[in-house]
């Protein structure tokens, strides 16, 4: 059960319907980001959600290059960059200060949200072990980490996010061997689960859905301690696609269960819809090839692939213990039962 | 007249981290980073036991790693915070990064580094060019001779980091090992004087705090890169006379002058050490705790004849070369030993040798310049050593020098 002090939090934090949403923005003109970028939809929802009594740290990446280019910052609220790898220890080092000069009376006491953003590269790659520090510590403070699933700001590379056999600069298919890319993309948010006592608000989002995104950004600092978003961007430039389909691939990637959305809280895991009708088998996945076929970075498989990575997300749902969050079976199937 | 009040200092005996850690307390820092690499690590267990014990209100993080740790402070600074880090040789290294940024978005952190030799191979021992590594970046750099200086020389480091007209990190360097981790009395003042000497922190309108919305360190591209790095400078520059202003604030407020104490009368002179130096045809020069063999071999060197003088660096960035030019323009010959190597350097010899010759260079008449390469990887620097130094210069008064650089005592090299 979650607690009631928590619940009550949520309850309190949470935007019902679209139209109440607040107006203000404060992520807004004076960015460079492409057309169709849904990163900076994420950049948007976080500081709607969040409102002007905020800190943001951003890390070197996509959102870091095309938001703050002198003169045309596109942010009201206060930002800093920190390094590629730097964003744990720099939400870290907000949190710390702030708490330090509210206490000794340096400053003013009063709530200023910490939220420091990452990309792939940076979140998920180098800058792992400053996160799962940071989530290691009792500051208020969410790291966001917002997946376009390759290097995009220097040119489309590979990273440890990127799916199985896309295409990047780093994986492009040739005469020899068809797929490049050969591992399988990292669960973030499980890992931040699992490793760490003091996370009691992680989730995962896309800002296809935006009440959704938006209201996840509210309860991460609504709870508060360390918490930690996990958001799936389509990218136009580097999945290769027509940027009106942004939406779109964000909503099949949740539809064909590749990328379930999920919150986790105090404990438990819930599943929010659509992914909640999947797990309770009110509707069926659609087939992975739906979300594969439209973009560019898949045109080189196969049948053979497509079926693979079907294989491959059916597994998540069929036979993990927590069905499409931890890559984990029933210990009921013991080995010695084989 | 000026008002004269009697000052009890305490008399406290610990080592070099330990002096910088209860400077840090008096100058009531707010956010502690701490990574372990030694041998500078000891001035973060003194400030963990200080903050346990309630003489120090701070946050006290243990980072992932060096980099992570100085991220830590660099945004702890920049919303306002006091703060304090540190490393050593390979670990300064891996936050590299880190320390560059913090210079370049105008943190004033304070580091102390305790010296350390670089990997491969292994060794703990004091080397300089593990600080060295940031000579070009920005960083005001101070070399401590003395447990009393590293105590003094932190308090000034948040006096001169923090003021408005500069706004650039410190590092405080000191030998690892000979001063990191050896026990001399220093002499503490009244905690209560430290407010008229350093006041709050206030980065005015850099700070970022949502009353004062700004974003840091945009990407600014090829417009702006020149202007910025300038502005850098001059502010480095900047700092020359801001420290000149913090020293003699410091005689005034405690008063002695920073570095000594009873029994060590310190020449009032911030950027460097002269000593015996007004007649001295041969001018030894160095950072650190080498300064000790130094002395001892000057002295007995004096009674036998010898006009040897000592000027020993205490700030490295900015460089006191007016200091250098004052000082070294009567010398004949001056040897500069360093505790660093450049390698594949003009002269292949080390980073103060070549500081100092270029500093010399455009006099009318200019000393000749012998560099010795010496106590690498924490090696000991004897008397012996200094003395045969000595006589190298000496023998190069009137005679050209054929070869600059010596290294000093390398096994089956006979110097
Ligand atoms: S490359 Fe992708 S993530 Fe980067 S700005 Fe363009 S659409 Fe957004």
């Amino acid at each position: 059960m979650v607690e009631k002090e928590i619940e009550e939090k949520v309850y309190k934090s949470i935007v019902k319907t679209i139209k109440d949403a607040p107006l203000e923005e404060f992520y807004t003109s004076g960015h460079r980001t492409c057309q169709g970028c849904e990163s900076a939809l994420v950049m948007r929802f976080l500081a709607k959600a969040a409102g002007p009594r905020t800190i943001v740290i951003g890390a070197t990446g996509c959102m870091y290059v095309a938001n703050t280019t002198y003169y045309t910052t596109s942010w009201i609220v206060p930002w800093v960059h920190t390094q590629l790898g730097g964003s744990g220890a720099a939400a870290l080092g907000t949190a710390a200060a702030l708490r330090a000069l509210m206490r000794k009376g340096k400053i003013k006491q009063e709530p200023i949200n910490v939220i420091a953003f990452c990309g792939d590269l940076g979140c998920a790659d180098m800058g792992l072990s400053g996160v799962s520090n940071a989530m290691t510590y009792n500051y208020n403070l969410v790291i966001v980490l917002y997946d376009n699933e390759s290097s995009a700001n220097t040119d489309i590379q590979e990273t440890s996010m990127t799916p199985y056999g896309a295409q990047t600069s780093f994986s492009r298919p040739g005469k020899q061997r068809r797929i490049m890319k050969v591992r399988w993309k990292k669960s973030v948010v499980p890992m931040i689960i699992a490793g760490h006592r003091n996370v009691k608000y992680a989730a995962t989002m896309t800002p296809a859905y935006p009440l959704d995104s938006i209201n996840k950004f509210r309860k991460a600092l609504a709870i508060g301690g360390p918490t930690f978003i996990h958001s799936l961007d389509p990218c136009p430039k580097g999945w290769d696609y027509d940027p009106k389909f942004s939406h779109e691939l964000g909503v099949l990637a949740v539809e064909t269960g590749i990328w379930p959305l999920y919150e986790y809280i105090n404990g438990e895991i819930v599943y929010n819809e659509p992914t909640k009708s999947i797990i309770e088998g009110r509707i069926k996945r659609k087939p992975v090839k739906e979300y594969l076929e439209k973009q560019g970075r898949f045109s080189h498989f196969t049948e053979e692939d497509v079926e693979y990575f079907q294989k491959m997300v059916d597994e998540m749902y069929e036979e993990w213990e927590i069905p499409a969050v931890m890559p984990i079976k029933s210990v009921n199937v013991k080995i010695s039962d084989k | 007249m000026t008002e004269t009040r009697k000052i009890i200092e305490r008399e406290v005996l610990m080592n070099g981290t330990q002096a910088v850690a209860n400077a840090a307390m008096y100058a009531d820092v707010d956010v502690v980073a701490a990574y372990p690499i030694r041998p500078y690590t000891e001035v973060m267990d003194t400030i963990s036991k200080l903050i346990a014990d309630g003489e120090l209100d701070a946050e006290f993080i243990v980072a992932e790693g060096e980099h992570g740790q100085f991220e830590t402070v660099k945004h702890a600074s920049l919303v306002g915070a006091r703060t304090l880090v540190g490393s050593s040789g390979v670990g300064w290294l891996y936050a590299m990064e880190a320390i560059v940024v913090t210079a370049t978005d105008r943190a004033p952190v304070v580091a102390i580094i305790g010296n350390r030799a670089l990997d491969d191979p292994g060794a703990y021992g004091v080397e300089h060019n593990d600080a060295m590594m940031v000579r070009d970046v920005g960083w005001l750099l101070a070399w401590v001779d003395t447990a009393q200086e590293a105590f003094d020389t932190t308090l000034i480091a948040y006096r001169v980091g923090e003021d408005p007209r500069v706004l650039v990190p410190v590092g405080i360097s000191m030998d690892g090992g000979f001063l990191t981790h050896s026990e001399q009395i220093v002499r503490l003042p009244p905690k209560e004087l430290v407010k008229d000497f350093l006041p709050p922190y206030n980065r005015g309108k850099y700070l970022v705090h949502p009353d004062n919305p700004i974003t840091v360190a945009p990407q600014v591209n090829e417009d702006w890169v020149m202007e910025i790095r300038r502005q850098h400078d001059e502010a480095v520059e900047r700092a020359r006379g801001v420290i000149v202003e913090a020293y003699e604030s410091f005689k005034k407020v405690f008063g002695r002058y920073p570095g000594s104490t009873s029994e060590i009368e310190m020449p009032e002179n911030p950027f460097v050490e002269p000593f015996m130096i007004d007649d001295a045809e041969i001018v030894l020069i160095g950072m650190g705790t080498v300064s000790k063999p130094m002395k001892v071999a000057i002295k007995k060197m004096r009674n036998q004849g010898y006009k040897v003088g000592m000027l020993r660096i205490r700030w490295f960035r900015p460089f006191p070369t007016q200091d250098v030019i004052k000082y070294l323009s009567q010398a004949k010959v001056v040897c500069v030993i360093d505790r660093d190597y450049s390698i594949g350097s003009p002269n292949r010899g080390g980073v103060i040798y070549h500081e100092i010759r270029s500093s010399l260079y455009d006099l009318d008449q200019r000393p000749k310049v012998l560099n010795f390469i010496g106590g690498l990887g924490g090696r000991e620097i004897t008397i012996q050593d200094v003395e045969k130094i000595i006589k190298i210069g000496y023998e190069h008064r009137d005679t050209p020098i054929t070869k600059p650089v010596y290294w000093v005592g390398v096994r089956g090299d006979p110097w």
